[in-house]
């Protein structure tokens, strides 16, 4: 998933393209396959440990050096009912050694813990794929409990799959008889063995995940050390066993990166270090006020993990005290934060508005989720764009940023911060579920290649009066930017008073006089309408005249990757198309509404019912295509490319 | 019955990270050059003027010193006030107060409220803070009106109140913010009356000098829409069997005065219930007569003596300090952990952060 969008890789369906190389380092004798892809998903209830399974599977592949990209798929309740369908967690990775885009569209290997999770999977996995069950819960209850009436491991239903029958459980207990754990407990470690089968497969490094283990489990080192014998008994048994024959290798990506130190990174991670590293970019204090909602809550626990990088955090009592605290503090002086997702962002909208009216610089974060109301709290959607947009009463325009793959939301958060702190208003960073719990490998920055977010604070009066007085006028503008002075309390000779209450120009005084409420308004919106921002580039690599593309591809936000991917499968089936995609909202890129014009169709692919492609409309006048999906989940690349195929075959 | 009076612990400053002011100040310092917009007769002129005649005495640097409010006639308030301020929306300024409080140690900050922007929409912020104990004093202007939107009732009006939105009496119980903020685990509550500008000056003082959140209830009178609704507390006649006067470690007696001087009225623990009651210590002696404890750990007595007032009548109305106990205050808790942190794992290395523990190279 790294930006690089002429990469040829991507083009071809076939995922299991690879040569075969005689035995090597998976086992004796045991034949070692050499794949470009791989696309894996766990599968198993929400008390299995598949989100845990997944985490430590990414972290060895990240530390192997293979692009790779992960989709974490939960339900919200915390432990749904055991084998149930509404109970089933995944995790899906895709790893390659090339660079990717996206978590893959269907699995070429699915680890099904129980039947409820092969039942809610299978319909994702192709033909032919591999598919390793857990056979000790393909027992009568628990397969009648999802409907199965026989055994779909011998009524041939999964002929077309390359099953492997694993009795995961029994092997497991097994492995740890001599840890005098109880049945329970050492059943718990069976998502370790699983994890040390896949290792094995795969050829991933296990240090880590050893490691790791010992050191979750430091004040348990039983519970440690059975946790590593299980994950080394799967590795042995993948080595042994007659049933895995072939072992894969997927060769680091090293070409698809530039030089530099790499991690893996989630969406939440990057914009909690986003936030940490532009307080320390602007010398300003971070205050972040927020209040627990899925899923924005990481944000609040990675930043609060961090005091000694002088973060304060304050868990409020609600929505509104959580966005109302951070304004306060960015009344003091503070590079103030509220970070939450749709519902709470209804709840902060007064707030907002009040954000406008004072002009200070605040971030609201928006982990954007299945919506309305409650939605699907746990899945993705890109629909809070027209709340970020205009939920608020009054003329009360508000800068977006959106970020476009998970290591974007470091950079998209220095933005955010970068608009905020210049422009002395509050500004939306419309993240979403996909990207704030995905990962990706991240060029780590150097710090002292970071933009200097430094800002000046009022110090002295600004303006004199007829009289020769010189005075502080708390609402006399800067003239490039239109942006107020930030005069923090503490500050002598500057007191003054804000509030919600419409301003006099310059004094800061209320006003009720309907000229002064005219330039106010109409002033507040040329300020958020100049933000400066970049001109969006377009990836058109046919643009010669005559030859270059008719139809362009705009997205936004995290849509980026499935469409990347899909441009990259048009264009290597000879298809010709445009891509571009926007990281600014509001306002848009000054060249957008020409870009637009130079092709004769504009796809606008959206999380959500049209809401990019209603503003671009609005403003343009184009006749956008809208293409849609709101089941919350990301577009699948070989879905978005038949619907680009069918575009520009129009 | 006699009760042990608390002693109150070693008094920490609670303004001693709040800069002094470099010269004298007077009441003139504190008014801003806007223009007053309250009614003619409006309970908010006495209160205002009491505060900025009391700020001189505080000695702080104005600069220094922010008043936030929220929506309504009172939460003009900081727009006369010749320090920081912010008007903010309806019933969130302890929210947003609590972000400036607990980020700068160096501000003293008060939030002006009335009884619909602080017990109605912003109930839930206003319990909050009180419970967190932020360095915040509240000042909460109780007119038992809605003034800014014409006269409808508000939480804390009489029940059966006739108004433009009650036209057959309003059906709510009211609150009693002092029991309320008892009941919220408040550390300071006060409450006083606008038209007593020397007791009002006294337990601003207090409240000022609190570690923590103060809540000073102001029954204020709104002229236009419940005129005289504290008349009973403020008629000389009246007053002295209506309100009862705290005084810590004095006695609790009021009404027409008794032989000794002191009131004929007493507080006393009823031994059947625990609770208060009010007797005439002519007939029932003196023996039982409770001395007014702020500093009781326990809210039980204070609460307890909240609950004397009639709601109707406004009968046995205790004012001053109810309550005033010492706890761990937010922001200096706050602050503490960030020196915690700074101590275990050093400050903060934001390249080391970003490299986290586990990386890889890749060599072009």
């Amino acid at each position: 998933m790294t930006s690089q969008v002429s990469s040829p890789a991507e083009q071809t369906d076939a995922a299991l393209v690879g040569e075969q190389r005689a035995s090597g380092a998976g086992g004796e004798g045991k034949e070692v396959r050499r794949l470009d892809r791989v696309i894996i998903r766990f599968a198993g209830d929400s008390g299995d440990g598949m989100q845990l399974t997944g985490d430590r599977f990414t972290s060895e592949t990240a530390s192997f050096g293979n692009d790779l990209s992960t989709l974490p798929n939960f339900p919200a309740e915390i432990r749904a009912p055991a084998g149930t369908l509404p109970g089933v967690s995944s995790f899906q990775l895709h790893f390659a050694d090339h660079d990717i885009l996206t978590p893959g569209d269907a699995p070429n290997v699915l680890v099904a813990m129980n039947p409820a999770a092969l039942k809610a999977n299978i319909g994702d996995v192709p033909r032919g794929a591999d598919i390793i069950v857990n056979t000790d819960e393909f027992t009568k209850r628990p397969m009648a409990k999802v409907g199965y009436a026989t055994s779909p491991l011998e009524d041939g239903s999964l002929e077309a799959y390359n099953v492997h029958p694993v009795p995961l459980t029994t092997l497991t207990i097994e492995a740890l008889k001599e840890f005098g754990l109880s049945r329970k407990e050492a059943e718990r470690s069976k998502n370790m063995f699983a994890l040390g089968l896949l290792s094995w497969m795969y050829h991933r490094p296990t240090e880590g995940t050893e490691k790791f283990l010992r050191a979750k489990f430091a004040k348990k080192p039983d519970i440690a050390e059975a946790n590593v014998t299980a994950f080394r008994a799967g590795w042995n048994f993948g080595e042994t066993t007659e049933d895995f024959a072939v072992s894969y290798e997927v060769a680091p990506a090293t070409r698809a990166f530039p030089t530099g130190t790499y991690r893996n990174i989630s969406g939440n991670l990057a914009l909690s270090y986003g936030l940490i590293a532009a307080g320390r970019q602007a010398d300003l204090p971070l205050y972040l006020g927020s209040y627990p909602i899925t899923p924005a809550s990481d944000i609040l626990h990675e930043l609060s993990k961090h005091k000694n990088f002088g973060v304060r955090t304050f868990q409020a009592e609600d929505e509104i005290a959580g966005i109302g605290a951070a304004l306060g503090a960015a009344f003091g002086g503070a590079l103030a934060v509220t970070t939450t997702s749709g519902p709470g962002v209804a709840l902060k909208s007064e707030t907002i508005g009040l954000a406008v009216s004072l002009e200070l610089p605040l971030l609201v974060v928006d982990i954007q989720r299945g919506g309305p109301s409650t939605g699907l709290p746990t899945k993705t959607e890109q629909a809070d764009l027209l709340q970020a947009m205009y939920g608020r009463n009054g003329e009360a325009p508000v800068p977006i940023v959106a970020p476009r793959t998970p290591a974007d939301c470091f950079d998209a958060a220095l933005d955010a911060a970068r608009i905020a702190l210049t422009y002395r208003t509050p500004v939306f960073l419309l993240s979403d579920g996909y990207l704030a719990n995905g990962s990706e490998p991240w060029r780590i920055p150097d710090v002292d290649e970071l933009p200097d977010l430094r800002v000046q604070f009022a110090s002295g009066p600004n303006h004199q009066l007829a009289d020769g007085t010189e005075v502080f006028w708390p609402f006399k503008r800067d003239e490039q930017t239109l942006a107020r002075p930030w005069a923090v309390p503490g500050t002598p000779g500057l007191e003054h008073r804000i509030g919600g209450i419409e301003k006099q120009d310059g004094t800061g005084n209320i006003s009720y006089d309907p000229a002064n409420h005219d330039f106010m308004v109409r002033t507040r919106q040329a300020k958020v309408d100049g933000v400066q921002v970049p001109e969006l580039e377009v990836d058109d690599p046919a643009d010669d005249a005559g030859t270059g593309a008719r139809t362009l591809v705009l997205g936004w936000g995290s849509t980026y990757g499935p469409i990347t991917a899909a441009v990259r499968r048009v264009r290597g089936a000879g298809g010709r198309i445009a891509q571009a995609h926007l990281r600014h909202l509001n306002p848009f890129p000054r060249n957008l509404g020409e870009v637009l014009a130079r092709y004769d169709k504009v796809i606008v692919p959206e999380m959500n019912l049209g809401q990019l492609a209603t503003l671009l409309r609005a403003r343009y006048l184009v006749d956008a295509h809208s293409h849609t999906q709101v089941s919350g989940m990301p577009f699948k690349a070989e879905q978005l490319a038949e619907v680009f195929k069918e575009a520009i075959n129009d | 019955m006699t009760e042990a009076i608390s002693e109150r612990p070693s008094q920490i400053e609670a303004l001693s990270l709040v800069p002094k002011a470099e010269a004298k100040q007077s009441m003139k310092d504190f008014k801003s050059d806007q223009e007053v917009r309250w009614c003619p007769g409006c309970g908010d002129y006495a209160v205002l003027a009491a505060v900025q005649g009391f700020m001189p005495e505080l000695g702080l640097a104005k600069e220094n010193i922010v008043f936030v409010s929220g929506i309504g006639c009172s939460s003009r308030f900081p727009y006369y006030m010749n320090t920081y301020g912010m008007h903010s929306i309806h019933g969130r300024a302890p929210a947003i107060a609590t972000g400036l409080a607990s980020s700068r140690r160096d501000l003293s900050v008060w939030v002006v409220t009335g009884d619909g922007d602080a017990l109605s929409i912003g109930g839930n912020h206003l319990i909050h803070a009180l419970r967190r104990n932020v360095n915040l004093k509240i000042l909460l202007f109780n007119n038992r009106i809605y003034g800014l939107t014409k006269g409808q009732y508000s939480p804390t009006s009489e029940v059966g109140k006739i108004t433009k939105s009650t036209p057959m009496g309003s059906l709510d119980a009211p609150f009693n913010p002092v029991s309320l903020a008892l009941g919220a685990e408040a550390s300071f509550v006060a409450r006083t009356v606008d038209s007593d500008r020397k007791h009002l000056t006294s337990v601003l003082r207090e409240a000022a000098a609190h570690p923590g959140t103060a809540l000073v209830e102001i029954y204020q009178n709104c002229n236009i829409f419940n005129d005289g609704a504290f008349e009973v507390l403020k008629d000389k006649e009246q007053a002295q069997e209506a309100v009862i006067r705290l005084e810590h470690g004095e006695p609790i007696r009021f009404g027409a005065l008794a032989p000794d001087g002191f009131g004929s009225k007493g507080v006393v623990r009823d031994p059947a219930t625990g609770d208060l009651k009010v007797i005439d210590v002519r007939e029932e002696g003196l023996g039982g007569v409770l001395v007014h404890d702020a500093h009781n750990p326990s809210p039980t007595t204070a609460f307890a003596l909240s609950r004397l007032a009639d709601a109707d009548t406004l009968h046995h109305t205790p004012i001053g300090v109810l309550r005033s106990v010492e706890r761990p205050v937010y922001d200096t808790l706050m602050s503490d952990q960030l020196d915690a942190a700074i101590e275990q794992k050093g400050k903060g290395d934001l390249g080391a952060l970003l490299t986290g523990n586990d990386t890889w190279t890749v060599v072009g």
